[in-house]
């Protein structure tokens, strides 16, 4: 058992919480009234504090501490939350966060923190009401009710203070014993600190009740001495109105109050009590199990489809039944073990709307960010690559795109700007859209930078359209921000972005409209190792088409097709969609065209299109391949597959057809 | 160092044993539209999609049908993995790498900057591959 081995589970867990902390404490600045979220991030935060103390990772611990004390004030009531709160803890969190990284690295994990620790302990040191140091006590209007209430039955109110022993161990211990003689004598209706935190020894060394009683002060102050270690009583007596015209009665609510109050409470605070039930049962794999588990059931899918046709041709019915339960069983493990690599696309946009507050605050913006489909999922090889794209684009509309409130109230626009991400599955592909209703992008500005910056001349300047003027930004060595920021603007972001994107078999595009903001639409792969396809024939060549693209087949009759522009077309259910003839497209060797069209319909978002083949083959589980690195952007092929006979073909990448 | 000798046409040629991963018998091949004309398609070698490209018309040399000798030399470069068709693989030879001559500029037909060299083995002449030139990542698309 090594000390590794609990490393990599307290970094996991480590992050997992913080996250948490970073997401309630999101949803807390929004609504500062639910202390409940305060509760998810005290647990998290002490998790935190009691896991790293375990580990060692001592500067962890005392950052967390702190952070506790500040969020048990706030859970108490005794510290009103304002921004400077917020930011302090906001601060912390990412100082918990570079120490862990600094850890999963390999680092010891230490970060000088004394300045943020030095700002917690003043932001709790600044409570309204001092906790340590108890002198005074509020006479809040239940209080004097219940004062007034028992005066006109004839007892006596005294405010008590009493002063223990500074020496004194065990404070809780005798303020028990305190309390007990003060309960013999009558009822304490306040005490300050609470009871609550009398019992937790949250006092320095004196607390003040109010007692009421019918026994005399003499007498009380005789009594309270004798408990060993109090070091002075001080009994005053409350005046009390008689207000008889108080007539309010006790509600069942505040009775219930003053029990909580008076009737020490043995056990913990209501606030542990109401853990919420932990979530699923999970376990953690190592995803090069996953990779090695999904490699040898590809192997698998392949020899299954061997084995059906191997089937099929020996007619045998046994044979025909075992195979077919064979393949109905390995398409259950097949959804079991893709589904086991999908994560939500949550798990990268998580990190964004914390990184959006800072960089609008940073920069003197009021931004929204709206994340829409956040449990999209992907696989895991994706998510991993596609944080630092989103990253960019993200930071690019917050710095170029988003304007300060001051030009946007001017352009007519709410002050506030908006930023959406939107994650959805369309085909076999998820798009990524991150809209914002900024200023847009300016065609001329972007030419004349790329013109400055003689990335095109000024003859290819006037010939490219909009959409080929904003694809400018993608390239290397581009900057359009007035004034290099830090945010971004850089210039290396955006063709960063292009690369990763389309390095995962994915596109990135743009579309503006200046003055009302841009939309990057980024579309990826799910890359789906294994997928559901149509085999289709087109003379001797086999080819695999993703059902997810497909709406459905049809015979065409030659008579049926028109011509508009040169494009053959054909009217399919009242609209009119292009066909492309694959065996042309493809050059297929010795292609002769039939007395008919077989017709795939395939789709990509909202176009469609009709794709000639020979004829149908059928429908079939195929693992996706990839070509390999030496035939890297073949046009419209994402891959190729391997089918029962051992033969390869290719696999049309329907998106690529239409434009 | 060991080298495996093939045969195109009429000529042999040698590449590096460190470099061959394995010799195959010639075997379907699927052609994958719009690439380049010597590149002849992808074959599915023991799971893996492999490119295969045809010696003979990348050197610009007379087409031949595949026959019974026609072999595929699968080659690894860095993580590119290709395989070469080739007349036949005729053997292993140990060379000195010192007795490797420049190429004769007027090698007929093979365009030079495939070439590493010349070894002349007993009265056979033996030009040696290239093969990063060979497999270098120029635009194998039309």
């Amino acid at each position: 058992m090594d000390m590794n081995q609990y490393l990599e589970v307290f970094i996991e867990e480590s992050r997992e919480h913080l996250q948490n902390v970073n997401d309630q404490l999101i949803r807390f600045e929004k609504n500062t009234d639910d202390l409940g979220y305060v509760n998810e991030i005290f647990r998290s935060a002490h998790t935190l504090k009691g896991m790293s103390a375990t580990m060692g990772f001592d500067d962890l611990a005392q950052l967390t501490h702190k952070m506790e004390n500040v969020l048990d004030a706030v859970r108490n009531h005794q510290l009103d939350v304002h921004t400077e709160v917020l930011d302090a803890l906001f601060e912390s969190v990412d100082a918990l966060e570079i120490m862990v990284q600094s850890i999963s690295e390999g680092g010891d994990g230490q970060l000088d923190v004394k300045l943020l620790v030095q700002k917690l302990q003043r932001i709790v040191a600044e409570e309204p009401v001092a906790q340590h140091a108890a002198s005074s006590i509020e006479y809040d209007e239940l209080v004097q009710t219940l004062l007034s209430q028992t005066a006109d039955q004839g007892f006596n109110a005294f405010e008590i203070t009493v002063q223990l022993e500074r020496t004194c161990l065990l404070k809780a211990a005798r303020a028990y014993m305190v309390f007990d003689v003060l309960e013999q004598a009558g009822d304490v209706i306040k005490s300050a600190p609470t009871v609550q935190d009398i019992e937790q020894e949250k006092f320095e060394s004196s607390f003040i009740v109010i007692l009421v009683t019918n026994e005399s002060q003499e007498k009380l102050q005789a009594s309270l001495m004798e408990v060993s270690e109090v070091e002075s009583v001080k009994i005053a007596a409350v005046p009390v109105k008689k207000e008889t015209e108080m007539e309010e009665l006790v509600s069942p609510e505040v009775a219930a109050a003053i029990q909580e109050v008076t009737v020490s409470a043995p056990s913990k605070s209501p606030v542990e009590e109401k853990r919420q039930p932990s979530n699923n049962k999970t376990i953690r794999v190592n995803i090069d199990r996953l990779d090695s588990l999904m490699n040898l059931f590809e192997e698998l899918v392949i020899d299954r489809g061997r084995l059906e046709q191997i089937s099929k041709e020996l007619n045998n019915s046994e044979l025909d039944e075992t195979v077919e339960r064979m393949s109905r069983i390995s398409g259950d493990l097949q959804t079991i073990i893709l589904n086991m690599r999908m994560v939500p696309v949550e798990t990268v946009f998580n990190r964004f709307p914390r990184m959006v507050r800072q960089l609008s605050k940073d920069l003197g913006k009021q931004i929204e960010l709206q994340i829409v489909g956040a449990d999209t999922e992907l696989d895991r090889t994706v998510i991993d690559e596609i944080g630092d794209p989103l990253v960019h684009l993200l930071r690019n509309a917050v710095d170029h795109g988003i304007e300060m409130p001051q030009a946007r109230l001017e352009n007519g626009k709410n002050e506030k700007g908006t930023i959406r991400l939107k994650a959805y599955h369309s085909g076999n592909h998820v798009f990524i859209d991150l809209e914002d209703d900024g200023a847009g992008i300016n065609r001329e500005k972007i030419l004349q930078k790329a013109l400055d910056r003689g990335i095109i001349d000024e003859k290819t300047a006037e010939t490219l359209t909009d959409k080929q003027v904003y694809e400018l930004i993608f390239a290397s060595g581009f900057s359009t921000a007035e004034q290099i920021s830090d945010v971004s603007g850089r210039g290396v972001g955006l063709d960063v972005v292009k690369n990763t994107i389309e390095s995962l078999g994915g596109s990135v595009t743009i579309d503006s409209n200046e003055g009302y903001g841009s939309r990057f639409s980024i579309q990826l792969p799910l890359t789906l190792s294994i997928i559901s396809a149509l085999l289709v024939q087109m003379s001797e060549e086999r080819y695999a088409l993703p059902l997810s693209s497909i709406i459905e087949t049809a015979i065409v009759q030659p008579k049926e097709v028109m011509h508009v522009h040169g494009q053959k077309v054909i009217d399919f259910r009242g609209a009119i969609i292009p066909l492309i003839d694959l065996k042309e497209l493809f050059t297929v060797p010795n292609s002769v065209q039939g007395d008919h069209y077989s017709v795939v319909i395939v789709k990509k978002g909202e176009k469609t299109a009709g794709l000639i083949v020979d004829s149908f083959i059928g429908q079939q589980e195929i693992v996706l391949k990839s070509l390999g690195h030496y035939l890297p952007g073949v046009f419209a092929i994402s891959g190729a597959t391997i089918l029962g006979d051992g033969q390869v073909a290719l696999i049309i990448d329907c998106n690529a057809l239409i434009k | 160092m060991k080298i495996i000798v093939f045969q195109l046409g009429d000529e042999e040629y040698g590449i590096s044993v460190e470099e061959v991963q394995s010799i195959e018998k010639i075997q379907h091949i699927t052609r994958v539209p719009g690439v380049k004309k010597y590149v002849k398609g992808v074959i599915n070698l023991r799971g893996v999609i492999t490119p295969i490209i045809d010696l003979r018309t990348r050197f610009n040399l007379q087409e031949q049908l595949n026959h019974e000798l026609t072999r595929i030399i699968m080659v690894r470069l860095n993580d590119v993995e290709a395989g070469l068709i080739v007349d036949a693989a005729n053997d292993v030879v140990d060379i000195d790498e010192k007795t490797i001559a420049s190429v004769p500029e007027t090698v007929e037909g093979t365009a030079v900057e495939y070439l590493n060299g010349v070894v002349k083995v007993d009265s056979r002449l033996i030009v040696l591959l290239n093969l990063p030139k060979v497999l270098s990542l120029e635009d194998h698309l039309q």
